[in-house]
């Protein structure tokens, strides 16, 4: 116990203080997991609404594909993109391994499957209740899904936070993809990772829960822009 | 229809990006692309053990380096045998790593032109200091995991083909007993680095063997302690290799023959031999 109210003190001295290392490991830990979550979700809604809108042979197969795919192990990704990026791999002429780029492919493996279950998921049901009112009001196609989109944005939003939970907390494929390179690779998962290896129990549990805050911090602005947003809605 | 659903998932990519920007405006020279990609950029990529990473010896001397030569070292530190998976398959251009006989393969197979001897220091044998097999203070290593066997008190092992591994191995075999035999009874196989492994033994109360750089910087030894040290098949040699041209003509090589060179000249040794962690210096050049 001692240890956890230690590290809750670190965490908050780390904050205060704010040095350049962990700004440095906060930030690259954002710009690699929100342009995953940015690319999985320009990979992920149209393959969802497809899946929501459409019918045709195969479906149900994907669905529990994509389904099944929220479970990929990190570690596993993390080694499939190694050996695709690896030098002695196929592209390996990119040059991209041991990159942030590197990170980011991994990861958008890892979110885009998440963005598809949960979005097709919200967008199906939305469907389901207001089919029948939006063909008695003769809306075309185009427009109902217009409507349900809009209408679903927040669920959707919803989605979209879990696949940047995923990313962000995920320490398996990074670690590997990224070699946890100090300056280059570094994010804030390997950083726990190497000093819980290094002993050092306290900085490493104090910098987990500068990341719970950060997590907290994304989710209550989410949950802010939401409320407003219904509020607007319901006025 | 598709269309359509494209467009709105352009609105919040949109969206998203523009969030993004903001984030990624606050970073250095931060493009998604070619950020820290850019061709102009001097570095060089070195695969090498989690014991030199995780004893602070890279963050007390590639800053010197960097500041001498200005490239900058890239360090992936992984055990002995994964670090030199990654250096055969052309993704490291220099390799420093802890085990003799797999660096002379590795030069054998053509994958570099040499070993250079760098540095060294050694391995001790650590665990509980209340010593349930009675080891403290012992000379000969390999007759310390004999009374370990025989006393079948906890020892926690590598399990990652690591250095440390691999001489743990050899040691077990000068004492003639396969602890594999027993392994999920007292012999337990992390399959980690050396700091986890460590945590590990602290939490079991078990004996394990460690380099004593880790050992040194670890900060979680609880009631750990040193027990058998000193006898001369405990000795950790580091060697450093330039991967070869030939098998992989992408390889730095000029770059990461400037960093060994570095390594192996006065300004390196005396910045190798000057890190020290409680006056005690962690690793030893050749003189």
């Amino acid at each position: 116990m001692d240890v956890i109210w230690q590290a809750t003190l670190a965490s908050f001295s780390m904050l205060m203080t704010l040095d350049d290392r962990l700004i440095e490991v906060i930030l690259l830990s954002l710009r690699v997991s929100l342009t995953a979550l940015v690319i999985a979700s320009l990979i992920g809604l149209p393959i969802a609404a497809c899946l929501a809108f459409t019918r045709f042979p195969g479906r149900k197969i994907i669905l529990v594909s994509f389904n099944a795919m929220m479970g990929l192990p990190p570690v596993v990704v993390g080694l499939v993109v190694y050996l695709l990026l690896s030098r002695s791999g196929p592209f390996g002429v990119f040059n991209l391994l041991f990159t942030p780029t590197a990170m980011i492919i991994a990861q958008v493996v890892l979110v885009t499957p998440i963005i598809v279950s949960l979005c097709r998921e919200s967008l199906e049901s939305m469907r389901r209740e207001y089919h029948d009112a939006l063909r008695s009001l003769g809306a075309t196609p185009a427009q109902a899904i217009s409507v349900l989109v809009w209408d679903g944005r927040f669920t959707l939003a919803t989605a979209h936070l879990a696949g940047f939970g995923r990313a962000i907390a995920e320490v398996g494929a990074v670690m590997i993809v990224g070699g946890n390179i100090d300056h280059v690779t570094r994010v804030m998962t390997t950083t726990i990772a190497l000093e819980a290896s290094k002993g050092d129990l306290v900085v490493a549990l104090g910098l987990g829960v500068v990341l719970v805050l950060l997590s907290l911090t994304i989710n209550f602005l989410v949950y802010g822009v939401r409320s407003l947003g219904e509020a607007k809605v319901a006025s | 229809m598709i269309k359509f659903s494209l467009s709105v998932a352009l609105a919040f990519g949109l969206g998203l990006g523009a969030i993004m920007s903001l984030i990624m405006g606050l970073v250095p020279g931060g493009s998604i692309l070619n950020g820290p990609n850019k061709t102009t950029d001097s570095f060089i990529t070195v695969a090498s053990t989690t014991s030199t990473q995780n004893s602070g010896l890279f963050d007390h001397i590639l800053p010197k380096f960097k500041a001498t030569s200005g490239i900058s070292v890239r360090v992936v530190a992984v055990g002995t045998g994964a670090a030199i998976r990654l250096a055969q398959a052309g993704d490291a251009d220099v390799l420093l790593v802890h085990h003799q006989a797999s660096e002379e393969k590795f030069v054998a197979d053509g994958f570099a032109a040499k070993r250079y001897p760098l540095m060294h220091n050694d391995f001790l044998i650590v665990g509980p200091a209340s010593d349930p097999a009675d080891i403290k203070g012992m000379a000969d290593s390999a007759a310390a995991l004999s009374k370990i066997a025989t006393a079948k008190a906890a020892f926690t092992s590598r399990g990652d083909e690591s250095g440390t591994h691999k001489r743990e191995r050899g040691l077990w075999a000068s004492a003639g007993v396969d602890p594999t035999a027993y392994s999920g009874a007292w012999y337990r196989e992390t399959g980690s680095g050396m700091g986890t492994t460590l945590n590990t033994s602290a939490a079991m109360g078990a004996y394990t063997l460690s380099d004593r750089g880790t050992w040194l910087s670890f900060a979680n030894k609880q009631n750990m302690i040193a027990l058998v040290e000193g006898d001369p098949r405990l000795r950790n040699d580091y060697g450093v290799l330039l991967v070869s041209e030939t098998k992989h003509p992408h390889v730095k090589t000029r770059l990461g023959q400037i960093f060994i060179d570095w390594l192996l000249s006065e300004n390196g040794k005396a910045a190798i031999n000057g890190y020290k962690i409680k006056r005690q210096a962690l690793f030893h050049t050749a003189a």
